[in-house]
């Protein structure tokens, strides 16, 4: 039951061999043995995820199975969900009860969805390591000394040790692809404005994307169908027709232009990545696909870019922490100014503040046209570079990360060495373009290595259908971690 | 360029965040490092190249939506200011500003 897709969780729910308040017991039971060590939920509630999963069993007695209709999912702690608090991964909201829940929410609720709990991040999503949040680190399922990555390293253990079936992430630079590569699972960043931002806690707004994590392309074709949609509330939603983004899981591979960038397989990736990703490259090769090398020729500068816009952002985004309306509010202060100062200082970890910093010395009086104005002329070359590549190729390939899961505190030192290891996964949000991480092998140490797919705009359901075909004649995304067997 | 102590200072009154006397070479120290990284920019030359500030600019269907000038949203001030840490008769309280 722990390791079965959804597809076959729901079959099993709608056959009546399983109930939900079965299914969701199991999976509470599995946070309960293994979240101290991993650290993937920052809370769980059982009485209201019981609660939910009662609810769903008596609603499929009536007959009314909805698309997800009593499947158990956790959620990241970016979603603002009512009646349970959600941090962020921050000390400034450790106990804020938000008075609303996010469009996501509300669409997993709508579609007979449980909510199995709030999943640990990077404090404001800002990390590649899990090791900024205040409720302390996520621990990797296949090695508890290493990384989960980030910022969505919470809902990417709990998927990759199976504490849930699937989970939601928000990716702004990376933050659902890479941690979904070190921990061995699959993640979708859909296009910019499939998903509505509303409720997500913003970081970088013209960059932030929430999207699905699970362990197969199949699975996250049945997320996304649930989280798409279109919000009047969040100003950047795309209306458009809802799309079924498991309709191309039959996709021929026969006559399918892979690209594959050059600027993906230079020096700085690690040797058993290139192999691994190499041999997922050589598969579809022998499913009749052919490759096409193409050029990005700006990728070297998407991360300079990323750190001048979405610290620029940022800085906007986080100034609503005052102290006053909601949140940390510092105990001592002699006047307004110093309640704003030590609230900010207190509520905020190093990595948010050095960032919000950065974001308004970029913006600053006389610094806006050199770096910020700079930083978005050169973020057009980064999408045109895509434009181009997308003539004369349908799908992009190459390793999401240069590397595999580092250990804890191997980069908290160097801001810029935990910055770079983001760059295969910045292009893609800087141009808005769906991005999709799947497991394609291990390194000799046993630790996952991430296949990126990336497409067009609202080209998911394609990446989705060459990923679910991959994934039916491999079987990397259904190892279980040896540390938390099932 | 490298930030100076001073300018660390300015703009961390700029984004009201306290930085102590301990702390404020090591803060300059890392934001230099960053601003390393991002001073790569200026050496790119974008004459000519529009600034990107919405991803999707170049495609043709985003267009900022309108809507009726009308209220949509109903009053929920006692919900919000239950989290306030400090509020009073539909006030939030600040330290006294005027003398």
């Amino acid at each position: 039951m722990l390791n079965a897709s959804l597809t076959e969780l729901s079959a099993a729910l709608a056959g009546g061999k399983l109930s939900s308040v079965e299914l969701t017991g199991a999976f509470i039971n599995r946070i309960k043995s293994l979240n101290q060590k991993l650290n993937a939920f920052i809370t769980v509630d059982e009485a209201r995820s019981l609660a939910e999963a009662r609810a769903s069993d008596a609603r499929r007695a009536q007959g009314a199975g909805r698309a997800l209709e009593g499947i158990p999912i956790a959620h990241k702690d970016i979603f603002c969900t009512r009646g349970m608090r959600t941090t962020c991964g921050s000390r400034m909201l450790a106990e804020f009860d938000s008075p609303y829940d996010a469009h996501v929410i509300e669409r997993f609720a709508g579609a007979g969805a449980v909510m199995l709990g709030k999943t640990n991040m990077d404090e404001f999503a800002m990390g590649s390591s899990n090791e900024t949040s205040w409720f302390g680190p996520v621990r990797n399922p296949w090695d508890a000394g290493r990384v989960p990555g980030g910022s969505s390293g919470g809902s990417a253990a709990a998927v990759a040790a199976r504490l849930a079936p699937g989970a939601t992430g928000s990716d702004t630079g990376g933050s659902i692809r890479q941690p979904a590569a070190l921990t061995g699972i699959c993640g979708l960043k859909p296009t910019y404005g499939v998903v509505s931002r509303y409720g997500m806690i913003a970081f970088a707004s013209s960059l932030d994307q929430g999207g699905p994590l699970a362990k197969s392309a199949a699975d996250l074709a049945l997320l996304m169908n649930a989280m798409a949609g279109f919000d009047a509330r969040d100003s950047t939603s795309l209306e458009r027709p809802a799309e079924d983004y498991g309709r191309e899981l039959g996709l021929q591979i026969k006559g399918l232009r892979i690209g594959l960038p050059r600027e993906y397989f230079g020096e700085g990736l690690e040797p058993e990545v290139r192999a691994r990703v190499g041999e997922a490259v050589r598969w579809f090769e022998s499913q009749g696909a052919k490759t096409v090398e193409i050029t990005l020729p700006n990728t070297g500068l998407a991360v300079p870019v990323y750190y001048v816009i979405a610290p620029a952002e940022a800085s906007s985004n986080l100034s609503r922490f005052d102290g006053l309306r909601y949140g940390h509010r510092a105990k001592e202060f002699s006047d307004l100014a110093d309640l704003y100062r030590r609230t900010r200082a207190e509520g905020f970890g190093a990595e948010v503040k050095r960032r919000i910093l950065i974001g308004t010395y970029v913006l600053s009086h006389g610094y806006y046209d050199a770096y910020y104005l700079q930083a978005q002329k050169i973020r057009r070359l980064v999408a045109r570079d895509f434009k181009q590549a997308f003539g004369q190729c349908d799908l992009v390939m190459g390793p999401t990360s240069p590397g595999t899961a580092f250990a804890l505190g191997a980069k908290a030192a160097d801001p810029v060495q935990m910055y770079l290891n983001d760059i295969f996964t910045i292009p893609a949000p800087l141009a808005g373009l769906p991005g999709l991480s799947i497991p394609c092998g291990f390194d000799a140490a046993g630790l996952p290595v991430g296949l990126q797919i990336m497409g067009n705009h609202f080209a998911e359901a394609r990446m989705l259908g060459a990923a679910h075909r991959y994934q039916q004649a491999t079987d990397w995304h259904l190892r279980v971690p040896a540390g938390t067997p099932l | 360029m490298s930030l100076t102590l001073d300018q660390v200072r300015r703009i961390a009154h700029l984004a009201r965040i306290e930085v102590s006397a301990e702390e404020i070479q090591g803060v300059m120290a890392r934001l230099n490092r960053v601003l390393a990284l991002i001073d790569q920019l200026q050496a790119v030359d974008t004459t000519g190249i529009e600034p990107m500030a919405h991803p999707l600019d170049a495609e043709a269907a985003v267009v900022q939506r309108r809507r009726p000038d009308q209220v949509t949203e109903r009053d929920q001030r006692e919900e919000f200011q239950r989290r306030a840490p400090a509020a009073e008769a539909g006030l939030y309280l600040v330290p006294k500003v005027i003398e």
